[in-house]
């Protein structure tokens, strides 16, 4: 990676903590409703993964959605106002936090059931295949996911039929607040979805430059026609399952392990060593992305609420 | 005019839809090679080839959602559940995804996917494979569900199905499949969301839909007799619902008797009657009447099972009382 490309990195993933720091904000300050789940800690896995995607590549995500859209290229003035649930929003206010979407980037949601996704994605690979194409599907879930049955279904399709499919475990260690050695028979989930008839590795997710080569590996995979990988990306989340989760089954020292091996800090580190990128520059860009998210912040004050007659117009394309 | 079997309208009007639109495509379990549970899907795979029909495991919830995915994708597919007591196993993609995520994410996203699933009872397979669950799937807005009751029908509504930008869930009824009727060449689609009056009448309107529309017909040909005249109307869709044609019936007859053969708590039968009587209580002289399924889990027993299903002379008895009140 040259210098302009981790400066892009790095300016992706300050753009992910920033906002969603905003978010808890604004969260706490009454301005959106409903639940909100943070990505902060985790920035290094949506960065790394859809690092080497095109953009007619597919991306589909579980309820922790905010910085996908972001990574995608999603103005976050259009991803604030449906946090706000404006008109203007990515989905008119209709979805929320749990249920973003951008069809023009071809990011497909959003979902708020566990491993409710991964058929999906089964679906999107086939239409790829189906149309001889050579896009890619990454698809996103946590660690939870791997207990659910459908997801099982989705890996032994996609196995089975070899579609182009990334499945990108973000490993935070918790489902909501039960931990993986509570929740799963195995805890090794590369390990857990080896049978299915692609290859799966754990990586660590806190490792901005691991996840890339796991990820471009993966992609290179899918775009030859060699079928799905799954990758467990190891990793943590600094807060709460959601806004409302003190946290309180995570030890003080636990957290602060984790918070240790920010991956935020370490690429700023890695940078500011490899290409002797000076602070000022940093300083630059964190500045832009405070704009950035006061942009953002800015839009979604001004917006309204759609009216629930333009709403019922959209239960059906044709009624 | 050809006349097809149920089964045979279905099979024509699937090979129609994947010769004229490349965008189609067919998967389930068991309907490539084995040509399908019921064989409305038989001889497709040999015309088109396995990249246009597939057969999958059996993972109902998969099935749908790869669905959900094939649609986001730009197809219109079409997925067979082996029969609709599996789509509680699917209950989840179906109604958490499918049906709403046009609304959820903005209208975004045309959801164009046509999901048959054979349904009803009659046929001593107990209670786990008899279930008449329209009333469930037709709760659910951003859904659309269809149930025709004639090859006619059968061909029409599925042609428009399957070029629908909605979500349906078509119904089929395993004990139709063999029933055979007048199906015209160049058959075009029929509108979704329209009932059609299957029979004039005078004295009452009888409101039926699937195998019980075809009952409620041989219910007004018996009622001839008493010199009742019987107007049969055939919901096909069952959301969106035709309340229009429904109520002009029910209005000009000013009796009704609703047919349902899923159960009458929270059924067809008592949201067709609530619709009802939002709409032309005033002209009603007399209470409407619901026929519905028995009030228990199918039987195995033959007899037994038979008597939990409305029939043409319970649904006859009830015009008699209706017309007598």
């Amino acid at each position: 990676m040259n210098r302009q490309e981790v400066l892009r990195a790095y300016r992706q993933m300050r753009l992910a903590r920033a906002f969603e720091t905003k978010v808890a904000e604004l969260y706490q300050k009454g301005r959106m409703g409903g639940f909100s789940h943070l990505y902060t800690g985790e920035e290094a896995v949506a960065v790394g993964a859809l690092w080497p995607l095109r953009p007619d590549d597919h991306v589909l995500g579980s309820y922790r959605d905010h910085v996908y859209l972001l990574v995608r290229g999603t103005d976050p003035g259009a991803v604030m106002a449906e946090l706000y649930g404006h008109s203007d929003g990515c989905c008119k206010g209709l979805g929320g936090s749990m249920h973003l979407y951008d069809r023009e980037r071809n990011f497909h949601g959003g979902y708020a059931i566990v491993a409710g996704e991964c058929p999906v994605a089964v679906g999107l690979g086939l239409s790829v295949k189906y149309r001889e194409g050579d896009q890619v599907v990454v698809c996103f879930f946590g660690d939870g996911a791997t207990n659910q049955g459908v997801y099982h279904e989705a890996l032994n399709m996609a196995g089975l039929w070899k579609l182009p499919i990334v499945f990108v475990c973000e490993n935070n260690e918790y489902a909501i607040g039960t931990s993986v050695e509570r929740s799963s028979a195995e805890r090794n989930l590369a390990r857990k979805a080896s049978v299915y008839g692609m290859p799966a590795e754990a990586v660590d997710g806190m490792d901005f430059f691991k996840m890339v080569s796991a990820a471009e590996r993966a992609v290179a995979r899918a775009r030859r026609g060699e079928g799905p990988t799954f990758i467990e990306a190891r990793c943590y989340r600094y807060r709460g399952h959601s806004m409302s989760d003190p946290a309180t089954y995570r030890s003080k020292e636990e957290v602060e392990f984790w918070r240790g091996r920010d991956v935020l800090e370490k690429l700023r580190g890695q940078i500011r060593h490899d290409f002797e990128v000076p602070d000022e520059e940093f300083d630059g860009l964190d500045a832009e992305v405070r704009e950035a998210i006061e942009a953002a912040v800015a839009v979604a004050e001004a917006g309204r609420e759609l009216s629930l007659e333009e709403a019922r117009k959209l239960v059906y394309v044709r009624p | 005019m050809p006349v097809l079997t149920y089964r045979e309208a279905l099979n024509q009007a699937l090979r129609e839809e994947l010769a004229r639109d490349p965008d189609v495509l067919l998967f389930g379990e068991d309907v490539a090679e084995y040509g399908g549970s019921f064989k409305v899907t038989q001889g497709l795979l040999q015309e088109f080839g396995p990249r246009r029909v597939l057969d999958t495991p059996i993972s109902e919830a998969a099935i749908v959602g790869t669905a959900v995915g094939l649609a986001l994708g730009g197809l219109r597919p079409v997925a067979e559940l082996m029969t609709v007591n599996f789509a509680l196993v699917a209950f989840d993609q179906i109604v958490n995804h499918l049906a709403k995520m046009y609304f959820m994410f903005g209208g975004q996203c045309p959801m164009p996917v046509t999901i048959r699933a054979p349904g009803g009872g009659g046929h001593q397979l107990g209670a786990q494979h008899s279930h008449s669950l329209e009333a469930v799937f037709s709760h659910f807005p951003g859904l659309k569900v269809v149930y025709p009751s004639t090859p006619r029908t059968a061909k029409a509504l599925l042609l428009a199905a399957i070029r629908d930008d909605d979500p349906v869930l078509f119904l089929e009824h395993e004990g139709l499949y063999n029933d055979k009727g007048e199906v015209p060449e160049g058959l075009e689609p029929l509108p979704l969301g329209r009932a059609e009056v299957v029979r004039p009448g005078e004295d009452v309107t009888l409101v039926g839909y699937g195998r019980m529309a075809r009952l409620a017909l041989e219910a007004a040909e018996a009622l001839e007799a008493d010199e009742i005249s019987a107007e049969v109307v055939d919901l096909l869709s069952l959301r969106p619902l035709d309340w229009d044609t429904v109520a002009a019936s029910v209005a000009r007859t000013r009796r009704a008797v609703v047919v349902e053969e899923c159960w009458p708590r929270c059924g067809i039968g008592a949201d067709l009657v609530a619709g009802l009587c939002d709409r032309v209580f005033w002209e009603l002289e007399a209470p409407i009447v619901r026929v519905s399924g028995e009030d228990i889990p199918a039987p195995y027993a033959r007899e037994l099972e038979q008597a939990c299903i409305p029939d043409p002379a319970k649904i006859a008895a009830a015009a008699r009382r209706v017309v007598d009140a």
